[in-house]
C-alpha cells in the first residue's frame, strides 16, 4: 500500500514538472572601472521564451516574454532582430573594448525567416512598427539607407542561413536617445522598473553620462544539448559610462548610489538568477566594500579577468540594512591598461563643397599576429564614390583586399555598399581611402537645417581577433607533448565588432528662397531665344517708309474722294 | 595651303601636349564648365573599373556613356591623350567645307543685281577660310581645355565634323552613318537630319516639293539608311554587355535630367528649385525647346542648308541638358565661314564682351560659392543665364545678318526710298 502511494506521488510530481513553463529570466550587472577614472556599467536582462519557431505552432501564450515584441516577431517572421540606440561615441583607446559594441545613433539589422516572400515590404512594415514600440523615428529607414551586407552580419543565433537576401541592415546616425526611448525599453522587462536591477535605471542619472547605449537582441537558441527544439532568447542590454569629472567630487570614488542615485534592495522575484559582478582584476589599486567571498574568473575579450560576485537572490548579500550599495575607493594610481588589439578611426579629407575623400584607419596592435578583418561601409547616394580611386595601404605599401563586394548606388534609391576583406599586418596601421563627389540635391530633399550637414553612418569592422593573453605558445605547464604541439586554447581568438565614427559632410545648397525667381528668370532666357528667332522667322525686310503726318493723311482721304492724285 | 595648316597642327598639338604634362590637367578635368556627368573622363575610368570588378557600369548612377565608348577605351586606355588630340586634328579636315562655297558662287553669279558684287566673296578670300576654321577650332581656349580634360565631347565633335564633311561631299550613306553615330552618342544631333537631307536634295537638283515622288523616294532612302545604322549601333551595344541597361542609363539620363550637377546650361538650377508637381511638365517643355526650332528654321532656310546646320548646332549647344564649353567650340569654329556677314552684324561687340566676361567670371564665382563660402549658388546661376543670353544673341545676330544679305542679294545693296533718299531696312 505504502509503495503504491509513493509511486502515485512520484508520477504526480513528474506531471507537474512537465507542465511548468520553461520561460526563464536572468539579470546581471557588470561594473568595470576604466583606466581614465570613469566607470562602466553594463546591464543584461535575458528572457528565454519557450516557443518553437522552426515548427508550425501558433504562439499565443506569453508569460515572461513581452507580448508586444512577441507579436512583432511572429507577424513579420523574424528570425533575428538586433536594434540599438546609442548616445555618444565609445572611446576605445581610453576605455578598452565594450562588452557589446554599438554605433552612435540607431542601428537595426534583421534576419527574416526564409518563408518571407517580399522582404523589402516586410522590412518597411517592421521598421514602422518598431518605431512605434520604441518611440524612435525608425520610420526614416527606407531604401536609401538600407543595405544587404553580403558577409559582415552573420546570424548570431542558431541556424545556418547563407542566403543574404533575407538580411537587412540600416543605421540612423542622427537619431537621439532620450527618456522617451528608455521608458518603452524598460516596459519590456518582466519586472518592469519595480524590482531587481532595473530599479537602478533612472533616466536623470543615466542620461547624465558620457556614453549611453540600450539595445534589444532577439535570436533563436537551443533548448537542449542536442538542439532538437529551439526557443527565442531576448537580451536587453544597457551600457553606460559615467564620467569622473562631470559627476562632481575631486577624488576617485564610485558607488552605486553615486552612479544611479539608488541602491539595490531585492532581486526580481521572476528571475532565476540575479547577480552583480565587479571587475576586481586591478584590486590592489582599489578596495571594494562590502566584501564578498564569491569570486569568478572569466576570459572576456581576450583577457583573463577576475570578478567579485554579489548574488542578489541570497538574502545575505543585502546585509543588515536591507540594501546593497557597493563602494569602490581608490588608493593608488592605475597601472597600464591592456591596449585594445583592434581599433579604428575615420575622417573626411579635402576642402570645398565639390569633392572629398573618406579615410578609414584600422590599427592592429597585436605584436606578432596578422589577422583578417571585414570592413563594411554604407555611404549615402549623394556622396558619389569613385571606386577606381580606392586605395588600401599598410605600412606605406599597397595592400590589396582579397574580397571586394561593391554595390554602386542609384540616385534616390539605394546607398553605396562596400565590403572588403583586408589582411592587417601585425603592429600596423591600414589606411583605406576613397574619393567622392558631393551632389546638389533638389531643394525639397534638404533637411530644415541644411548647413548642419549630412550624416554618414559608421563603418563596421568585424574580425576574429587572436587574443594575446590566452595564447601561450611557450607553456611550461605539465602536459603531455602530444596535446601541446598546436596552439589550441579555447579562448585563443574572440569575435569583435568595431564601429568607426559617423561622418558629417556638408553639401552645396541652392538658395531656398528663390524657386519662383529662378523659374521666372530661366523662362525669360528661353523666351528671349524664342522671341528673337520668332521675329526673324516670321518677319521680312522692308524699306522703312515713314508714315505721313496727320494733316497729310486727312488731306489724302479728302483727295481720294475728289479723285485727285494723292500727296 | 598645306604648310600653314601643318604649322597650325604642330602648334596645336604642342600646346595640348604641354598642358597634359602639367598639374593643370588634373585641375581642368575637375572643372564643371568643361566636363559634365555625361562626358567626364573620371566617369569613363570609373565605368571601366566597375567592369573590371564584374559589375555592370550601368548598375550605378555614375557612368552615362554609351557602350561604344567602353569598347573604344577598353583598348585605348593608355593612349587616351593621343585619341583626344587626334579627334581635334580630324576636325580640321573640315577645310573641305570650302568646296561648297565655290559651287554656290557659280550658282548665284547670274541672279544678282550689279551693285551687289561687293557682297560676293572673291575666291582669294575664300582660299583662307579653311585655315581660319581650323585655327578657330584648334586654338580656341575652350577646345584646348576640353581636350586637356579628356572630355568625350571632343569625340562627339569629331563625329559631327565627319558627318558634315560627308554631307558636303554628297555621300548619303556615310552621312547617314555618321549622323546615326552622333545621335547614338547624344540624342540631340537628330535634328541635323533635316538640313543634311535638304543639302543632299539640293545637290542632286531634286526640288523640295511634297507632291514629287522623287523627293519622297530620296527622303525615304536617307531615313532608312539613318535608322538602319542607328538600329545596328544599338544592337551592337546590347551585345556588349548583354542587357538593355544602357538605354535608361544613357538616354533616360539625358532626357530626364536626374543629376543636378552645376554646369553652364539652364537646366540644373531650374530643376533644383522646381516644385515636384510641375517637374515633368517643365522637363517636357525644355526638351521640346531643343527640337522644335527645326521645322520653322528649315522652312525659312530651305535653300541654305549649310547655314541651317550651323544654326541647329548652335541651338543644341545652348539648350541641351548638360552643355559644356566643348559644345560651344563646335559652332564657334564655323564662324569664319560667314565672316562676309560681318558688315551686317549689329551686336557683335556686346556679345564678345559678354562672352569674355562670363568665361572669366565662371571660375571666380564657382570658387566663391564652393570653396570660399562667401557667395551662394545664385551668383554662378546668374553668370549661366548671362552666358546663355549672349550665345542666343550671337546666333540670332548671325541669322539676322544672313537674312539681310540674302535680301540685299535679291533687291540690291543700296536701297532707296520712294523719294530717292537712302532707305533703312526694318523687319516688319
Amino acid at each position: 500500500m505504502a509503495i503504491r502511494r509513493l509511486k502515485h506521488t512520484r508520477t504526480h510530481a513528474h506531471a507537474c514538472m512537465l507542465q511548468t513553463p520553461l520561460d526563464d529570466f536572468q539579470e546581471e550587472l557588470v561594473i568595470r572601472p576604466l583606466h581614465s577614472g570613469d566607470i562602466y556599467a553594463s546591464f543584461q536582462f535575458r528572457t528565454v521564451w519557450d516557443a518553437d519557431f522552426m515548427g508550425d505552432q501558433k504562439v499565443s501564450h506569453y508569460r515572461l516574454f513581452p507580448k508586444s515584441l512577441g507579436q512583432v516577431i511572429t507577424k513579420f517572421s523574424v528570425r533575428e532582430l538586433h536594434i540599438s540606440f546609442t548616445q555618444g561615441y565609445w572611446r576605445t583607446m581610453q576605455w578598452g573594448q565594450p562588452y557589446l559594441p554599438s554605433p552612435p545613433g540607431a542601428e537595426l539589422w534583421v534576419w527574416f525567416q526564409d518563408t518571407v516572400t517580399d522582404v523589402d515590404g516586410t522590412w518597411k512594415e517592421l521598421t514602422n512598427v518598431l518605431s512605434g514600440i520604441f518611440c524612435a523615428s525608425l520610420n526614416f529607414i527606407d531604401s536609401t539607407n538600407t543595405v544587404q551586407p553580403s558577409a559582415s552580419f552573420k546570424p548570431l543565433g542558431i541556424g545556418n542561413v547563407t542566403d543574404h537576401s533575407f538580411l537587412r541592415y540600416a543605421t540612423l546616425p542622427r537619431e537621439i536617445v532620450c527618456t522617451e526611448n528608455l521608458t518603452p525599453w524598460k516596459k519590456l522587462l518582466p519586472c518592469g522598473s519595480k524590482a531587481g536591477l532595473s530599479v537602478l535605471l533612472k533616466s536623470e542619472k543615466l542620461f547624465h553620462s558620457t556614453f549611453h547605449s540600450q539595445a534589444v537582441h532577439v535570436r533563436p537558441v537551443c533548448q537542449d544539448p542536442q538542439c532538437r527544439t529551439t526557443s527565442m532568447e531576448l537580451r536587453q542590454t544597457l551600457n553606460v559610462v559615467f564620467d569622473l569629472h562631470t559627476s562632481g567630487q575631486g577624488k576617485r570614488e564610485w558607488s552605486l548610489f553615486k552612479m544611479f542615485s539608488r541602491t539595490l534592495t531585492e532581486a526580481c522575484p521572476l528571475a532565476s538568477s540575479s547577480k552583480v559582478y565587479v571587475d576586481v582584476t586591478d584590486n590592489p589599486q582599489f578596495e571594494l566594500s562590502p566584501a564578498t567571498p564569491l569570486l569568478t574568473q572569466a576570459v572576456v575579450l581576450g583577457d583573463r579577468r577576475t570578478y567579485s560576485v554579489y548574488d542578489l537572490t541570497q538574502q545575505a548579500s543585502f546585509g543588515s540594512s536591507r540594501s546593497l550599495n557597493m563602494l569602490l575607493r581608490w588608493k593608488a594610481a592605475d597601472g597600464e591598461m591592456l591596449r585594445p588589439l583592434l581599433h579604428s578611426e575615420r575622417y573626411v579629407a579635402g576642402y570645398g563643397l565639390q569633392a572629398g575623400e573618406i579615410h578609414t584607419l584600422i590599427y592592429n596592435h597585436h605584436p606578432y599576429r596578422a589577422f583578417p578583418v571585414l570592413l563594411l561601409s554604407a555611404v549615402p547616394w549623394y556622396l558619389r564614390l569613385y571606386i577606381h580611386t580606392l586605395t588600401v595601404s599598410s605600412k606605406g605599401k599597397d595592400n590589396r583586399p582579397s574580397y571586394i563586394h561593391y554595390q554602386p548606388s542609384k540616385d534616390r534609391e539605394r546607398p553605396h555598399l562596400l565590403e572588403m576583406l583586408l589582411q592587417l599586418p601585425p603592429n600596423s596601421v591600414t589606411e583605406v581611402t576613397v574619393e567622392f563627389e558631393r551632389a546638389l540635391l533638389k531643394w525639397t530633399e534638404y533637411t530644415p537645417d541644411p548647413n548642419h550637414g549630412f550624416y554618414v553612418g559608421s563603418s563596421v569592422i568585424s574580425a576574429l581577433v587572436p587574443s594575446v593573453v590566452a595564447m601561450d605558445t611557450n607553456s611550461t605547464l605539465d602536459r603531455p607533448l602530444f596535446s601541446s604541439f598546436f596552439p589550441c586554447k579555447e579562448e585563443a581568438s574572440y569575435f569583435m565588432r568595431v564601429y568607426t565614427e559617423p561622418l558629417l559632410v556638408n553639401l552645396p545648397t541652392p538658395d531656398f528662397s528663390m524657386p519662383y525667381n529662378v523659374i521666372c528668370l530661366t523662362c525669360t532666357v528661353v523666351a528671349v531665344g524664342y522671341g528673337s528667332l520668332y521675329n526673324l522667322l516670321t518677319r521680312t525686310f522692308q524699306v522703312d517708309e515713314p508714315s505721313p503726318g496727320l494733316a497729310k493723311r486727312i488731306a489724302n482721304v479728302i483727295r481720294r474722294f475728289r479723285g485727285v492724285p494723292l500727296l | 595651303m598645306a604648310a600653314p595648316l601643318a604649322l597650325l597642327l604642330i602648334v596645336a598639338v604642342t600646346i595640348r601636349a604641354a598642358l597634359f604634362r602639367t598639374s593643370l590637367a588634373n585641375l581642368i578635368s575637375e572643372r564643371v564648365e568643361v566636363v559634365s556627368p555625361l562626358n567626364a573622363w573620371k566617369r569613363v575610368v570609373e565605368g571601366l573599373a566597375l567592369l573590371d570588378l564584374d559589375i555592370s557600369p550601368y548598375s550605378g548612377d555614375v557612368f552615362h556613356e554609351t557602350p561604344m565608348v567602353i569598347y573604344l577605351f577598353h583598348f585605348l586606355m593608355d593612349y587616351a591623350e593621343i585619341t583626344f588630340m587626334g579627334a581635334g586634328v580630324k576636325f580640321s579636315s573640315l577645310h573641305l567645307v570650302s568646296q561648297f562655297r565655290k559651287q554656290k558662287f557659280a550658282l548665284e553669279a547670274d541672279r544678282i543685281p550689279m551693285d551687289c558684287l561687293e557682297l560676293i566673296r572673291s575666291p582669294t578670300e575664300m582660299y583662307y577660310i579653311p585655315l581660319k576654321v581650323a585655327m578657330f577650332y584648334l586654338l580656341n581656349p575652350f577646345t584646348i581645355v576640353s581636350c586637356v580634360a579628356k572630355c568625350t565631347c571632343g569625340l562627339n565633335n569629331a563625329v559631327i565634323a565627319l558627318f558634315i564633311l560627308s554631307t558636303m561631299r554628297g555621300s548619303a550613306l556615310l552621312s547617314a552613318i555618321f549622323l546615326a553615330l552622333a545621335t547614338y552618342q547624344s540624342i540631340y544631333p537628330l535634328t541635323l537630319c533635316v538640313p543634311a537631307l535638304l543639302y543632299l536634295l539640293q545637290r542632286l537638283y531634286i526640288p523640295v516639293n511634297v507632291r514629287r515622288s522623287s523627293f519622297w523616294f530620296y527622303t525615304l532612302q536617307y531615313l532608312f539608311m539613318f535608322l538602319g545604322s542607328l538600329l545596328v549601333l544599338i544592337c551592337l551595344s546590347f551585345f556588349l554587355l548583354g542587357s538593355w541597361d544602357f538605354l535608361p542609363a544613357v538616354y533616360g539620363f539625358i532626357l530626364s535630367v536626374p543629376d543636378l550637377t552645376p554646369n553652364i546650361g539652364l537646366f540644373w538650377y531650374f530643376f533644383a528649385e522646381m516644385f515636384d508637381h510641375f517637374r515633368l511638365f517643365f522637363l517636357c517643355v525644355f526638351q521640346i525647346n531643343v527640337f522644335f526650332y527645326t521645322l520653322p528654321l528649315s522652312i525659312k532656310l530651305k535653300e541654305h542648308p549649310v547655314f541651317l546646320i550651323f544654326m541647329q548646332i548652335a541651338l543644341i549647344a545652348i539648350f541641351k541638358s548638360y552643355p559644356t564649353v566643348g559644345d560651344l567650340s563646335l559652332y564657334m569654329a564655323f564662324l569664319p565661314v560667314w565672316n562676309h556677314l560681318y558688315r551686317f552684324l549689329r551686336n557683335i561687340f556686346l556679345v564678345s564682351c559678354v562672352l569674355l566676361a562670363c568665361s572669366a567670371l565662371f571660375p571666380v564665382l564657382w570658387h566663391l560659392w564652393i570653396y570660399a563660402g562667401s557667395a551662394n549658388s545664385n551668383f554662378y546661376y546668374a553668370i549661366t543665364l548671362l552666358f546663355s543670353v549672349a550665345q542666343i544673341l550671337l546666333v540670332s545676330d548671325y541669322f539676322y545678318a544672313f537674312l539681310r544679305r540674302e535680301h540685299h542679294l535679291t533687291n540690291g545693296l543700296y536701297l532707296k526710298k520712294k523719294d530717292g533718299s537712302e532707305a533703312t531696312l526694318v523687319l516688319k
